[in-house]
């Protein structure tokens, strides 16, 4: 534990790639259980949310002031570090391996959990808590791809990145057969590769200015983009799998889906929430995520189906080196012989120039899509946000001007920074939040904002400052409703900051009657 | 206690302690620019404190100078001053103000653990205490700074074809580092940013084992090869860290508790070596102090105010102008 937890600590602080790979490289020398763990834990496949951050911090309540808690993490900015950094030390800190530490929490039992996982935070170090912590919490943000470790690996065993990509997804812990074949006791491990999750193609954001004067209109098919979650669906007649664009199985949520689809294939689609392929709101969409099982009462309410974009295998048929237009003749022949309730296909735009296809992306009257998909027709199925194949051109975001009220400090790498914002529009003679965002501003507008709150901070309610208000925000949105929750009565989907708008004075900003009369929200 | 305000001021006889701006009589606590600053008329210090004012401003930075021994007293009208060790720099002090049977200290920056290159921190009991509060959260229990300065020298063994530059405030933190270098018995020549040098110097003339040091030349690149360098933080970033052949960035300061501060700042090996109380020592001082009255200066005062007042302790932030948050050390 202790070396894999340096190695963390390590890598979280190097900048230089090749560092990083050196660091790898002196760690995965040996390869042991305990790699194999770190290797799941690297590569995100360790699927182990053994601990919510609820639980922890009732932990952590137990053994520190409430409050000195609270203004430590706001401080810190990162749950796992707060924690390893404010537990009381008690005993010297006892050497543990790895995998045995990683054991014996599994099998800590529920009821449990505050009492077995307090007493192991108590025997480990600093370091070596925070590394625990991370691991059971899931996502450890420590800038190291899955490519980064595979290529040390790939350098240090003397094999190609590609051959290891290739089986990568059909590893499974302890790795033992990767291990004998990077040691070169045996062969490649030979994987089915029709059985599991395939890493899926992106899109990248168009670049209005470059890109359209750049690529031929005839040579692109267009999609809309719609606002549901991306899934890979697989159906064979032994198995039918739903997983997440991460890999997730998340089939259990789905049981509709899985019981009613049939044939022999991969396909790739969005998961939306709708009745007779009629999708609802994202809102609507939110129930049913998040939850490993689904009732019939939720079903029924919100019931789900599969708008289908493109088809990876087709009776086991690797489709991936044919281009789109030709894999769309496999997925309508799939869709012909299966025919199903719950999937259906995405219709292909016809548009002969990127002005034509401008008018589809802002103009479909409801806000069910969120713009469109622009694919390359003679494009392979390639893993990953590969450049030149597929775009994504959203719709102009909405906007607003709103008035810098409160601000608290963020997170992870913006921690110490005050970068979450809310704002707030008239009611009156009374300033009302309308909304919170934490992005869309640059680096350098983020430090002018910072010591403006500094400076100009009227009021403290614990973590939060209120300002000075004469700051205008410009706030873009891709969405709004209506919300009983805010004292607003509205709720923005994905607020961002566009620009801070040091022209406007805050007199001029609407109130809340105008602002909810030009989004027609009652 | 009514006779000193917020900005630590006692109108009665026209005293600052550590003001920002030229004042008539000015008691100052220890030399970091934070709190020495240039163009009193009358600066009241240790003969230290005195010293390095003048190597950093000039012979002339105040009209005139009265230099106290620790424990020394000095009375003006009815309030009595006595400077007390901080253990924070070289001749850092804390302040008593005996007025009418009250006692106040202002503990100005301090720290309680052993540091060979100044006096160390004696307690002084009060009634009212004014604290600082750097690392005034339960988050910061510093480590043992030998085991720290463990981790450059061993990153020295195993880096052989790097330079390590640690960022160490020039005053001080500078001198400290290299002191606990010595105690682990690394005897090289240390290699410094120039505007170390007068400091150091001076340090080495006050009998503070900090061993030999060099000014960083324009020297072939490959000779700083294996080699420690200690600068200022800004001097990090600068184009003037870019002579040395690759360089592993280190940062001495409590501050590098904080993996994301570290991260953030681009620190490859954070040693966390602090002249700043942690926590722990903050408690234990305001409870060995027997103050029933706490006033907690600049840094994280919220959470030290909190636990005052669950204690029964009278206590208030005391926001002084100009120190805030994470600029000082």
């Amino acid at each position: 534990m202790k070396e894999f937890s340096s190695l963390l600590h390590n890598l979280i602080l190097t900048p230089s790639r090749n560092t990083k790979i050196k660091l790898l490289q002196d760690y995965f020398k040996t390869l042991d259980i305990n790699r194999a763990y770190a290797l799941a834990i690297l590569s995100d496949q360790l699927s182990f949310k053994f601990i919510k951050a609820s639980k922890l911090r009732e932990l952590v309540y137990e053994q520190v002031d409430q409050h000195l808690f609270d203004f430590s993490y706001d401080y810190v900015g990162d749950l796992a570090e707060t924690i390893s950094l404010i537990w009381p030390k008690k005993a010297a800190s006892k050497a543990q391996n790895l995998s045995s530490l990683i054991d014996n929490i599994k099998k800590i039992k529920k009821s449990e959990i505050n009492k077995e996982f307090g007493k192991i935070l108590n025997q480990l170090s600093h370091n070596e808590r925070w590394t625990l912590i991370k691991i059971c919490t899931g996502g450890l943000r420590i800038g190291v791809s899955e490519r980064l470790v595979k290529t040390s690996l790939a350098d240090l065993y003397k094999k190609s990145v590609n051959e290891i990509e290739e089986i990568w997804h059909g590893l499974e812990f302890p790795y033992e057969n990767l291990f004998r074949w990077l040691r070169n006791e045996t062969k490649k491990p030979k994987i089915d590769f029709k059985k599991l999750f395939h890493p899926m193609m992106l899109a990248n954001p168009i670049d209005e200015e470059k890109d359209f004067n750049r690529l031929k209109a005839s040579e692109f098919q267009a999609e809309y983009k719609w606002d549901g979650i991306r899934v890979q669906l697989m159906v064979s007649s032994k198995k039918v799998a739903l997983y997440s664009r991460t890999g997730d199985n998340i089939s259990s949520a789905f049981p509709e889906i899985i019981e009613t689809t049939k044939g022999d294939a991969v396909i790739d689609g969005e998961l939306l929430v709708g009745k007779k392929f009629k999708p609802y709101g994202f809102n609507d969409l939110q129930q049913r995520l998040n939850r490993k099982k689904a009732s019939k009462e939720l079903q029924k309410k919100f019931p789900v189906f599969i708008r289908a974009y493109d088809i990876l295998f087709y009776k086991g048929k690797d489709l991936r080196k044919l281009f789109l237009f030709e894999r769309r003749k496999f997925l309508e022949k799939f869709q012909k012989e299966n025919k199903s309730n719950q999937i259906d296909l995405s219709s292909i735009i016809t548009f002969s120039n990127w002005r034509e296809l401008s008018k589809y992306k802002n103009n479909f009257n409801d806000d069910l899509n969120e713009g469109v998909m622009i694919k390359l027709k003679n494009s392979e199925y390639l893993p990953g946000r590969k450049k030149g194949y597929w775009y994504k051109w959203k719709k102009n975001p909405k906007l607003v001007d709103a008035i810098l009220m409160y601000a608290q400090r963020g997170h992870g790498k913006r921690s110490s920074y005050y970068s979450d914002f809310t704002f707030g529009i008239w009611k009156g003679n009374d300033l009302v939040p309308i909304g919170k965002a934490y992005s869309g501003y640059t680096d350098k507008e983020l430090l002018v904002l910072d010591k403006f709150i500094r400076n100009n901070t009227t009021n403290k309610f614990g973590p939060v400052r209120e300002v000075k208000k004469e700051i205008v925000l410009e706030i873009a949105f891709d969405d709004i409703f209506s919300s009983n929750r805010h004292k607003s009565g509205v709720a923005m989907r994905f607020p961002r900051i566009h620009r801070i708008r040091w022209d406007k004075p805050i007199n001029e900003i609407i109130s809340l009657e105008e602002f909810k009369k030009e989004f027609k929200i009652s | 206690m009514d006779f000193i305000n917020h900005k630590l001021f006692i109108k009665d006889i026209n005293v600052h302690i550590d003001p920002i701006l030229p004042k008539k009589i000015a008691i100052i606590t220890h030399g970091h620019a934070d709190h020495a600053r240039f163009g009193h008329d009358h600066v009241i210090a240790t003969r230290q404190t005195i010293d390095i004012m003048k190597i950093r401003y000039g012979n002339k930075c105040a009209k005139k100078f009265t230099s106290l021994r620790y424990g020394q007293k000095y009375s003006i009208k009815n309030y009595d001053f006595t400077l007390y060790p901080a253990g924070h720099i070289l001749g850092s002090a804390q302040v008593l103000i005996e007025k009418d049977n009250h006692r106040l200290v202002i503990t100005g920056d301090y720290k309680v653990g052993k540091d060979e290159t100044c006096k160390n921190f004696k307690l002084v009991k009060c009634d009212t205490l004014i604290t600082e509060a750097t690392f005034g959260l339960p988050i910061f229990q510093h480590p043992d700074p030998k085991d720290e300065i463990k981790k450059l020298i061993h990153s020295i063994k195993i880096n052989k074809n790097n330079s390590h530059i640690v960022g160490a405030y020039a005053l001080g933190k500078a001198q400290r580092v290299m002191n606990l270098l010595r105690q682990q018995k690394y005897n090289e020549t240390i290699y410094i940013h120039g505007s170390l040098e007068k400091l150091c110097q001076y340090y080495s003339k006050e009998k503070i084992n900090i061993g030999k040091f060099e000014k960083v030349s324009s020297k072939d690149k490959s000779f700083y090869e294996g080699k420690i360098i200690i600068a200022p933080p800004s001097a990090l970033k600068d184009r003037w860290s870019r002579r040395f052949p690759n360089p592993i960035i280190c940062m001495a300061s409590g501050w590098m508790t904080v993996k994301q501060r570290a991260k953030q700042q681009g620190i490859e090996l954070p040693l966390i070596i602090s002249d700043h109380s942690d926590w722990n020592e903050l408690l234990d001082t305001i409870n060995k102090s027997n103050a029933k009255n706490i006033l907690v200066t600049h840094g994280q005062e919220d959470a030290l105010v909190y636990y005052c007042k669950k204690q029964n302790l009278l206590s208030k932030p005391l926001s002084i102008q100009g120190r805030n948050d994470e600029e000082i050390e």
